[in-house]
């Protein structure tokens, strides 16, 4: 049972990853963008892919929280309350960001839409650093269970936090510019999709150099992890990560826009289950999962209730991306503008 | 890894950090239960609108629909994130109560969540797809955002409703070994808030609306389209009203019989005793209310149908456990008084609807429902504090003091001070852009509004 919670979690993680994370990535690039003239194509394409989806993409890291203080409460206890720093600065960029967006699409004067864009597109580059700060942290197992029991700055400003913040901001630029690519290509705008394709292939190398980095930076500072990653159970999945990157690359290359999302997503599932499958089975140092589960009944209940919630979600999601990945009506006007 | 370090770390709370802690849940969850109040009421009013429109082909109405539906857009949007910040807030303040008691309540959370994610998904359809669907389709595409927002504020006030009367399960040394997630999440205390809360959700997005559309008809904009912009969200909370003061009186007789302090602070009751008057106004002093206006055995009647009854005062408990009076007691009055205001206004509404068929002429009738938004919100308000400010120093009623579930970690403070700062920005913002959206011009905003374009407005 603990163990079927933490993998619903891990699935939520994943699922926040590649869509709310590239939304992050779409800020990312708007942020630079360049001037208002130059930059406005690029910019209408990012509010135009992600208008309509982000406040569900953004309900998967609720998802995350929500479950994990039920599934695992004293870990949960243990990680707030020792990264309440980082954690409220991610609450506050996202803040700023999901405002900020909505408030720049209504807005019509230069100086708002310049504002309110700055705000969106520089938290959209904060945010994921310091989640994967966070991520960093428990990774290098700085998190000792007990509430606020770790040191509340070096828990979180280490190297392995800091390779970790720099590796979520370039994942999430890389899927970004990713699935831009597609969009626009799928938008007709061949320029736009040659600007990303460009963007993509930069930050997809960026990112796996980060990538190797980080495993350096993992063999002196959380050997274990680094062991079990390059040697132990979850190297098949580093391996389809690294292999995965690889052909995103050789695919971008070759202007293969639709088949790049999935390597591409193949490639962050890779890290992301690598580090889940490499951790297992311990959560905090000392605790494993069994340890620090919720009692049966509520993991049961809970599970139940999910799969209850799934048999609405998803056919309600497959709606949401299918009406809004449909090619626009033959009449050429734009309809998914706002209304 | 429950309670062991739990009482050491408790010695180590500053006051000060505590004190911002509880500053920073009231300011975030006052700031948020406005936007989630709008995000509950505006879908079905909006739906209303829209389905008017479809039936009887007049414009005015889908212009109108068209209009709340772009400001949901961001009210949406702000809401989403301003309840993110309060599920981060649960563990990087409450890290005691989470790491406890997260289990206990997670199953109303865990079903919250999947309520937003329809709301999130049928938002977007509903908002973007207004002209990739036929009519029908897209009024139906809204109906789960209503039925989302009532099961999302139903969720997340059985929490609420559990720290009020917490049931479902057993503690042995300090940690919690068998739970009921069923019998937590249908405690005592949820019939009566998850119905005056929601009912409230309404209230407050209807009278908000009727507000905006008072002040233009004050401001000499009486034609067709804003009168109605103003009655349909108007009749929505003005026939709501009476019902919720019923249910409100429901709820003074739940905490009358499940937690008697409270009601002692809701009404000043410093002395147990039979034939208890009621208290209007006036100020605790000393253990002592001053000043107050009395209405003899008002309180024992109204709390128990019995002129007679006994209530208990203050003083069974020690001073230590007693909520703050003076804000309990102001906020009870407060919330009584918008909510009768409210009721004079829809009543005078009603009655000149009965004899001539249309709304109040007087001026006088306009400048009040202006304003009663605002009352409405001050109600719901006022309702919080007293529901949570008379709670203390409890955190989940008689199992865990607030202080014991406060992060132990020092310079909340710091954080207190940044998340009111983004507020104050946030409040700004969002007001600025509400007004811009409402001052607009109301004629169709874009080429794709085919349905209302050509609908002239004043
Ligand atoms: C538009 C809003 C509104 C209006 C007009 C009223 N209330 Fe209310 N009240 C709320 C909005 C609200 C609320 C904000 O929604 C609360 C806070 C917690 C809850 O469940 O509902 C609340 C709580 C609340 C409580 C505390 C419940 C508890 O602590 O568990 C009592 C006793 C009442 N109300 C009683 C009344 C009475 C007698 C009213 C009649 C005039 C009234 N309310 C009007
Ligand atoms: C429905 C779910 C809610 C939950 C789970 C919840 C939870 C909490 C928690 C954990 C605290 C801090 C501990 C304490 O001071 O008792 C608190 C305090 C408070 N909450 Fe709530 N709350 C909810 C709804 C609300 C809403 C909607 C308001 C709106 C105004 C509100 C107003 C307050 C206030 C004013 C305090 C501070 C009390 C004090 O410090 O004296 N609460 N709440
Ligand atoms: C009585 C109290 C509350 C009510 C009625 C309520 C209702 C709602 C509603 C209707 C929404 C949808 C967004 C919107 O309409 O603007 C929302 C959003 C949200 N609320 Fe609350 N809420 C309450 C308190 C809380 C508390 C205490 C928490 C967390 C601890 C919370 C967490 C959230 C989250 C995470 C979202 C964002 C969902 C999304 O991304 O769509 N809410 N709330």
């Amino acid at each position: 049972m603990a163990e079927l919670m933490l993998a619903v979690i891990w699935l939520g993680l994943t699922a926040y990853v590649l869509f709310g994370g590239a939304d992050f990535g779409a800020g990312v690039w708007d942020l630079i963008a360049g001037n208002e003239e130059r930059g406005r194509a690029q910019r209408g394409l990012v509010e135009h892919s992600i208008g309509p989806v982000w406040e569900a993409n953004h309900v998967w890291l609720i998802f995350v929280i929500v479950l994990t203080w039920t599934g695992f409460p004293g870990v949960f206890a243990a990680v707030a309350s020792t990264l309440y720093i980082p954690l409220t600065l991610v609450a506050l960029g996202i803040i700023a960001r999901g405002a900020a967006f909505a408030f720049r699409k209504v807005s019509e004067e230069l100086w708002q839409r310049r504002l309110f864009g700055a705000t969106f597109a520089f938290s959209s580059l904060v945010t994921p650093f310091f989640l994967g700060t966070v991520a960093g942290a428990l990774a290098s197992g700085r998190v000792p269970p007990g509430i606020a029991r770790g040191d509340l700055v070096t828990s979180w400003l280490n190297p392995t936090s800091l390779v970790a913040g720099a590796l979520a901001v370039g994942v999430t630029a890389y899927l970004a510019a990713v699935y831009l690519t597609r969009d626009a290509q799928r938008g007709g705008e061949t320029a736009l999709a040659e600007t990303f394709r460009g963007r993509a292939l930069a930050a997809g190398a960026v990112t796996g150099v980060l990538s190797a980095l980080g495993l350096v930076v993992l063999r002196a500072d959380a050997p274990a992890l680094f062991r079990e990653l390059t040697s132990g159970r979850a190297l098949p999945l580093v391996a389809l990560s690294v292999v995965a990157g690889v052909v995103s690359l050789v695919l971008l290359w070759r202007r293969a826009y639709l088949a790049v999302r999935v390597t591409a997503a193949l490639a962050v599932i890779g890290l992301l289950w690598g580090w889940g499958v490499g951790w297992y089975p311990w959560l905090l140092p000392g605790v494993s999962v069994r340890d620090g589960a919720a009692t049966p009944a509520v993991l049961t209940v809970t599970l139940w209730a999910m799969a209850g919630g799934a048999v609405l979600l998803l056919p309600s999601l497959w709606w949401l991306y299918t009406t809004f990945q449909r090619a626009h009506p033959a009449d050429g006007s734009d309809s998914s503008t706002p209304v | 890894m429950n309670s062991g370090g739990l009482a050491a770390a408790a010695d180590a709370v500053r006051e000060a950090d505590l004190l911002a802690a509880r500053m920073q849940m009231a300011l975030s969850l006052g700031w948020h239960i406005i936007l989630a109040c709008l995000g509950v009421g505006m879908p079905a009013i909006t739906l209303i609108a829209e389905w008017r429109g479809h039936v009887t082909g007049d414009p005015r109405y889908r212009l109108l629909a068209r209009r709340w539906a772009r400001a949901m857009g961001v009210l949406f949007a702000v809401g989403a994130v301003s309840g993110t910040i309060l599920s981060f807030e649960m563990g990087l303040l409450w890290p005691g109560l989470m790491s406890t008691y997260g289990q206990v309540i997670g199953l109303p959370f865990a079903l919250e969540g999947v309520a937003f994610f329809i709301e999130a998904i049928f938002l977007g359809i509903y908002l973007y797809a207004w002209d990739r669907l036929p009519p029908i389709p897209h009024l139906l595409a809204g109906v789960p955002i209503v039925l989302a927002g009532v099961a999302s504020a139903f969720f997340v006030v059985t929490a609420n409703a559990w720290m009020q009367q917490p049931t479902g399960f057993s503690v042995e040394n300090g940690r919690v070994v068998a739970v009921d997630p069923w019998a937590a999440m249908f405690n005592p205390a949820t019939p009566p808030q998850t119905v005056h809360m929601i009912l409230a959700a309404f209230m407050v997005a209807g009278f908000a609306m009727a507000s905006v559309y008072a002040v233009a008809m004050l401001r000499g904009r009486r034609d067709r389209y804003h009168r109605t912009g103003f009655l349909l969200p108007f009749a929505v909370a003005a026939a709501i009203t009476p019902v919720q003061i019923g249910v409100g009186d429901w709820a003074a007789h739940f905490v009358a019989d499940n937690q008697p302090v409270k009601l002692a602070a809701m009404e000043g009751v410093f002395e147990t005793g039979r034939g208890v008057p009621l208290h209007l106004g006036g100020i605790a002093v000393d253990g002592q209310l001053r000043w107050a206006l009395e209405i003899p055995n008002g309180l024992s009647l109204l709390a128990h149908w019995d002129p007679d009854a006994e209530i208990v005062g203050l003083n069974e408990t020690p001073p230590a456990d007693r909520p703050p009076v003076n804000v309990v007691h102001w906020a009870f009055q407060i919330m009584v008084a918008m909510g009768l205001a409210l009721l004079a206004l829809a009543v005078w509404a009603a009655v000149s609807w009965w004899r001539h068929r249309e709304m109040p002429r007087s001026a006088w009738f306009l400048r009040a429902s202006a304003l009663s938004g605002l009352a409405a919100v001050l109600a719901l308000e006022a309702g919080w504090v007293v529901t949570e400010v008379g709670r203390q120093p409890w955190i989940v009623y008689g199992v865990l003091r607030t202080r014991d579930a406060v992060n132990p970690a020092p310079g909340l403070v710091w954080g207190f001070v940044l998340v009111s700062v983004i507020y104050v920005a946030l409040t700004v913002a969002s007001v600025y852009v509400l007004r811009l959206l409402a001052r607009g011009r109301p004629v169709p905003a874009a080429p794709q509004e085919s349905d209302v374009t050509g609908y002239p407005v004043t």
